[in-house]
């Protein structure tokens, strides 16, 4: 068998405002990456041997009866030394990936502040509103181990928290989303031209951008059309912006907006509303708001598509959902296990889709597959991390 | 060039917000494995900055620092090291995956088949 070896870092597209790695830092994402593969590819099937070996049989004894949720079995798992061991390794790995990804960025930050003003200073298509509030489910606590989340800045102004997110993505998946970890995107633009040849949306609204990897490959394929990328963080849209512009996308328009509030826009403006991994990171009482604003702002025939990491449902082991559910509690995930338990389809149809109007399709990421070989989708997939995604999606009735 | 007013290294290991988990009882046990993993990874570091030193050496007889700074394996060099990234990584967690494959064998002690082979 030919072993699976991820690409180097080397292979990481260096856009015009992407930090420069010095060769041990990029050896450095290297070593992450072997690791993250080894702990995810190679050892994580440990978990399962664990559970069925003696975790489970061990709660059988002491209940009476099988666990009856995926919190008895994260309970019960974390009184088990393999797998608390498992846990510690992969919870290093996260610190160091922000560390390593912060190192190479702040010892650069007057080059890439500069950089990023060059393609920012004086343009219309980046608008920031200091006035936009952090909601609570991005500062209860730093998404992702990223120190300072999203919205961070180490001195007013800086692009530190977009370029670190956007330094990193590939270390940690692996390589997984492609040279410019746009993977996501690439996936969306081509299930759409098998979907819909002909479709040209001429508004489109991405809602939760961050750094709006998945909306420049969007605006790339739709040239004609008008981006909106919105995020509540300025940092990750300073650096967004700039990366869109670095990468010749000059029809999308960074906003800083919650989507929360959408007020600006009137009811059916968009052609095509877009979430990416995005629904997770929000709150139980804000994702209704947010999929209530996206219905509303979405035109009769338009596309509302939200892409996420599959569901649990009554279907899905509950072995399996403990283990997706790993990031919430030792990635800094909050949301990430309530959001992953709820029926987004109910929650769509509550806020205004047709339900004969929804579908379920799985998305795999697009990318170059002579440099970035598949990756595994069975039991050793890196849960929270994999390149294949469920889209919710709907076309609003015209 | 850095900003003289921020000290980026202190700061590129800034604490996220959000109370860490402990893996294990014994909280010194934590700082160890960190401490520890920190230095594997600083060993592959290592290795690989050396795997490059020999592969200019071969290609061109004399390197310098910034020839170092300036490499990027090509598509064999980059399998070759990923390989070898990989050897590491299962050697120094051989522990690891050693203790998983003997939860699934669920080998007896080592005395139980001391004292079978003895009696029989």
């Amino acid at each position: 068998m030919k072993p699976d070896v991820p690409p180097p870092y080397s292979a990481v597209t260096r856009h015009a405002v992407f930090p420069t790695p010095r060769h041990d830092e990029a050896a450095r994402f290297n070593f992450l990456t072997a690791f993250n593969t080894y702990l995810s590819g190679t050892i994580g099937q440990g978990n399962r041997i664990a559970y069925e070996g003696r975790v489970l049989p061990a709660f059988r004894k002491t209940h009476g009866r099988e666990p009856r949720d995926r919190f008895e079995i994260r309970h019960a798992m974390n009184q088990d030394p393999w797998h608390r061991f498992w846990s510690a390794l992969k919870r290093n790995s996260m610190e160091m990936r922000q560390q390593n990804g912060r190192t190479m960025v702040l010892r650069q930050l007057d080059e890439l502040d500069a950089k990023a003003r060059q393609f920012n200073e004086g343009r219309t298509t980046l608008e920031l509103d200091p006035a936009i509030e952090q909601p609570r489910y991005q500062t209860a606590v730093d998404i992702h181990c990223m120190p300072g989340g999203y919205h961070g800045e180490e001195r007013p102004g800086d692009v530190s928290a977009g370029a670190n997110y956007d330094c990193g993505i590939f270390a940690t998946t692996a390589g997984g989303l492609g040279a410019l970890s746009d993977g996501g995107g690439q996936a969306l633009v081509q299930w759409l031209r098998r979907e819909r040849p002909d479709w040209a949306p001429r508004r489109i609204l991405d809602i939760g951008t961050t750094i709006g990897h998945n909306a420049v490959p969007i605006a790339l394929a739709f040239p004609d059309a008008e981006v909106i990328a919105i995020d509540t963080a300025a940092p990750v849209l300073r650096y967004g912006h700039a990366r869109a512009q670095a990468l010749g996308a000059r029809n999308i328009r960074f906003v800083q907006m919650s989507g929360e509030d959408l007020s600006r826009f009137p009811d059916g403006h968009f052609d095509w509303v877009q979430t990416t991994m995005f629904l997770h990171e929000l709150s139980g009482k804000a994702l209704p708001r947010v999929l209530g604003e996206a219905t509303r702002v979405l035109a009769p025939g338009g596309l509302i598509l939200h892409l996420e990491q599959p569901q649990y449902t009554d279907a899905m082991p509950l072995y399996e959902q403990f283990i997706r559910d790993w990031d919430a509690f030792n990635n800094n995930e909050p949301f990430w296990s309530a959001m992953h338990a709820l029926d987004l389809k109910r929650l769509m149809v509550e806020a205004g889709i047709p339900e004969e109007a929804l579908f379920v399709t799985g998305v795999k990421a697009v990318v170059d597959r002579e440099i970035f070989p598949e990756q595994a989708q069975d039991e050793r997939e890196d849960h929270g991390r994999a390149a294949v995604w469920n889209a919710y999606g709907a076309w609003k009735p015209a | 060039m850095t900003d003289p007013d921020i000290d980026w290294i202190a700061r590129a290991g800034a604490k996220p917000k959000g109370k860490r988990p402990d893996y294990f009882e014994d909280p010194a046990l934590d700082r160890m494995l960190s401490i520890l993993i920190a230095v594997v990874g600083e060993v592959s570091v290592l290795r690989e900055r050396l795997d490059t030193v020999e592969r200019l050496l071969d290609a061109r007889g004399t390197i310098s620092r910034a020839d170092i700074e300036a490499y990027e394996p090509d598509r064999d060099a980059a399998r070759e090291r990923g390989l070898m990234t990989r050897e590491y990584v299962h050697r120094v967690l051989r522990g690891l995956q050693q203790e998983m494959e003997g939860m699934a064998a669920e080998d007896p002690p080592i005395p139980d088949i001391v004292e079978a082979l003895t009696k029989n």
